[in-house]
């Protein structure tokens, strides 16, 4: 245990930190402007990864992957928070989405049980097509009880969109770990100080770095990042001035979203994207939320960096307690103070 | 009050008709009923917290992976509750839920809402965190394989046996938390769950009130654990990760929160789903996920709430439209 088990311990824990910024950030500021408890947010990263994996098999870049990877998923992002958390507006698109994919699950089901009635392609589409159209007016019949105010609904409706996701990642990507593979300029180590580090950490640093600031300024030099704050503060009191707070919501759902993707594009390189990388991801970006203040970018980011040193310095250290160690300061925070540490009131 | 007997009679109807049927139907299904009926336990009393208190907990499933682990590690490392000892080890597992529920309590309790979610999650994932990682005791990854049910003159080996005996342990369970939300205490968590303020200032000490339900549910969480161990045969950081803490919640407001049967019937869905429709189908998932969304937009007062909501529905048709209670009705469920 010299100085540079020090040095590599703690500069392996700042990079993790800079990843965990990127998915905790968005899920502390959803959470922030909307309370809603986002638990399909680990599913954004790991999808974001798959994505980028299609992305670099299609046309071999993959610095084309992230903006693709965090825009496609920053999209089911929106869909996901205009369709199911936000009801207004789109109920009758909302039961569409739902009828259509119970039809689907019903044909598939009778083809399952009976493969000779629903045999061949347009069989199964008319089939389909005939459960939608009368699920559709079965649940247009139901009404929907507010969700927004339901903290415990959220979480669950989340939840079934988490594993809907990883069913749809299982089918489409198969259930293989794979690698993204970064530019081989990345992937060198450069010498500092008699250290070797590599140089993808360094640029995930960068990257954590860049962004942090970009959202740092957006948040406090712009018209819509005031908005965005005032709605955090009380979103009441927002909405009585004039500040379309719902647009605001669905801006922060898919910039959420965004984020997550981009570090699981990020992340996989070292992570690896595998099934059930969601649910890991999921409560150690709770933990960044938790421990910095849910709705505080700064929060997030001294949140990011304290978990990724925990984490890191927990498993060279005692590994047999680690993940322990990690999650019994959240604890302690939270009952001690409950909005986090630079979590407002 | 009648509609209360029918009620109980049904379900008493449902038991025998339960214990009857299900060892006749072959080795899958008495499993999977074992399965479920354990795994209903945690339900049950995680709806003490939800449906009763209206504290949602996301860690329920700490308390019966202690459970589970306590069964695991006397059984494997000390041949401990493998004869008659196994009525000490169900004892020591209730003990040790209770336990850890009592030191998590202190933390949580405080918290109300969203943070109460939070914080309970937090120490669902501290032991989390021990039980993956903590190889020497836990097994880590690979969890710890039990080497067989306890035997004491009479074989638990014995798959209809074990079953008859989580079934007996599910039937008292019920029983006793029937009793619980009869009682005075019950009634003063009701109270505490409608409007805590009002019982604070009618002079109840509504920490205390929560606190003892928080506990009370780890013990039968830790119940659960120890029958689940020996029903699995196999006990992994799976029974403590944070899936199975949200599970157990969906199946609560499936079945219906505040209604203790609520959570027996939706682990039973659950399982039923998971287990059976899983041999059938490769995207039996989608089913999962689907019921989850389905239920929440749905189906806020779960299944055993759907003769309500019918009821409603024909008196709002009779009435002027738009004078239906159901807004006003469905707001007061506990969330």
């Amino acid at each position: 245990m010299n100085t540079q088990f020090w040095v590599v311990q703690a500069f392996n824990g700042i990079s993790y930190g800079a990843l965990l910024f990127l998915v905790g950030s968005g899920l502390s500021l959803i959470f922030g402007v909307m309370r809603i408890v986002n638990l399909s947010h680990g599913s954004y990263f790991l999808l974001g990864g798959y994505v980028a994996l299609s992305v670099i098999s299609g046309t071999g870049s993959w610095a084309l992957s992230l903006p693709v990877a965090a825009l496609a998923i920053a999209v089911v992002g929106i869909a996901m928070e205009r369709l199911f958390l936000r009801s207004e507006g789109f109920e009758s698109l909302r039961n569409a989405a739902l009828a259509l994919g119970l039809g689907i699950l019903f044909a598939l089901a009778i083809q399952a049980w009976k493969p000779n009635i629903v045999g061949s392609r347009p069989e199964f589409i008319v089939v389909a097509a005939v459960a939608s159209v009368v699920l559709y007016f079965l649940l247009s019949r139901i009404s929907v009880v507010a969700i927004e105010t339901d903290v415990l609904r959220q979480v669950l409706l989340t939840v079934g969109f988490a594993f809907l996701f990883q069913q749809a990642a299982l089918d489409i990507w198969g259930g293989n770990n794979m690698d993204i593979v970064p530019p081989a300029e990345l992937t060198r180590s450069v010498v500092v100080g008699g250290i070797y580090l590599p140089l993808y950490r360094i640029f995930m640093i960068a990257m954590a770095v860049a962004i942090g600031i970009a959202l740092w300024l957006a948040m406090e030099k712009t018209r819509m990042g005031a908005a965005v704050r005032a709605t955090v503060d009380d979103a009441q009191m927002a909405r009585g001035v004039g500040i379309d707070t719902n647009r605001i919501s669905m801006f922060i759902f898919a910039l959420g979203a965004f984020l997550a993707a981009l570090g699981g594009v990020i992340g996989g390189a070292f992570l690896g994207i595998y099934p059930g990388l969601d649910f890991e991801m999921l409560p150690l970006a709770f933990a960044v939320v938790i421990i910095g203040g849910m709705g505080s970018l700064g929060g997030a980011a001294i949140g990011a960096l304290a978990v990724g040193l925990a984490d890191n310095f927990g498993k060279a250290l005692f590994p047999e307690v680690s993940y322990f160690t990690l999650y019994a300061p959240m604890v302690l925070i939270l009952a001690i103070k409950p909005t986090g540490l630079f979590g407002r009131d | 009050m009648e509609s209360q007997r029918i009620k109980i009679l049904i379900v008493a109807v449902i038991m025998v008709a339960l214990a009857l049927i299900v060892p006749k139907s072959g080795s899958f299904v008495v499993l999977l009923a074992t399965r479920a009926m354990a795994f209903a336990i945690v339900a049950m009393s995680l709806d003490i917290l939800l449906g009763f208190t209206g504290l949602a907990s996301l860690g329920q499933a700490a308390y019966f992976g202690v459970g589970a682990y306590l069964c695991a590690v006397l059984a494997t490392k000390f041949h401990f509750g493998l004869g008659w000892d196994f009525w000490i080890v169900v004892v020591l597992g209730i003990l040790i839920g209770m336990a850890l529920a009592a030191v998590f309590g202190l933390f949580a309790i405080r918290a109300s809402g969203v943070y109460f979610l939070m914080i309970t999650l937090a120490l669902g994932q501290c032991v989390w965190g021990l039980a993956y990682r903590w190889n020497s005791l836990t097994g880590g990854d690979n969890g710890i394989n039990m080497t067989g049910r306890p035997n004491f003159g009479i074989d638990l080996s014995n798959e209809v046996t074990w079953f008859y005996l989580v079934f007996a342990f599910f039937t008292v369970s019920l029983l006793l938390l029937y009793l619980l939300v009869r009682s005075p205490f019950g009634k003063s968590l009701a109270g505490i769950r409608e409007r805590e303020l009002r019982m604070q200032i009618l002079g109840y000490n509504t920490w205390l009130h929560k606190y003892i339900a928080f506990i009370i549910a780890g013990g039968f969480g830790g119940l659960a654990g120890v029958l689940w161990a020996h029903t699995n045969g196999h006990v992994s950081p799976e029974t403590v990760v944070l899936t199975t803490s949200v599970d157990a919640l969906l199946m609560v407001v499936l079945g219906g929160a505040g209604t203790l049967v609520g959570g027996a019937i939706g682990a039973a869905i659950v399982f039923g789903l998971r287990e059976y429709l899983s041999t059938l189908v490769p995207w039996w998932q989608y089913v999962l996920g689907g019921v989850y969304v389905l239920t929440i937009l749905y189906l806020p007062t779960g299944l055993m709430g759907i003769p309500e909501r019918i009821r409603q529905a024909r008196a709002g048709r009779k009435k002027a439209p738009g004078q239906s209670g159901d807004a006003k009705k469905l707001a007061s469920v506990p969330s």
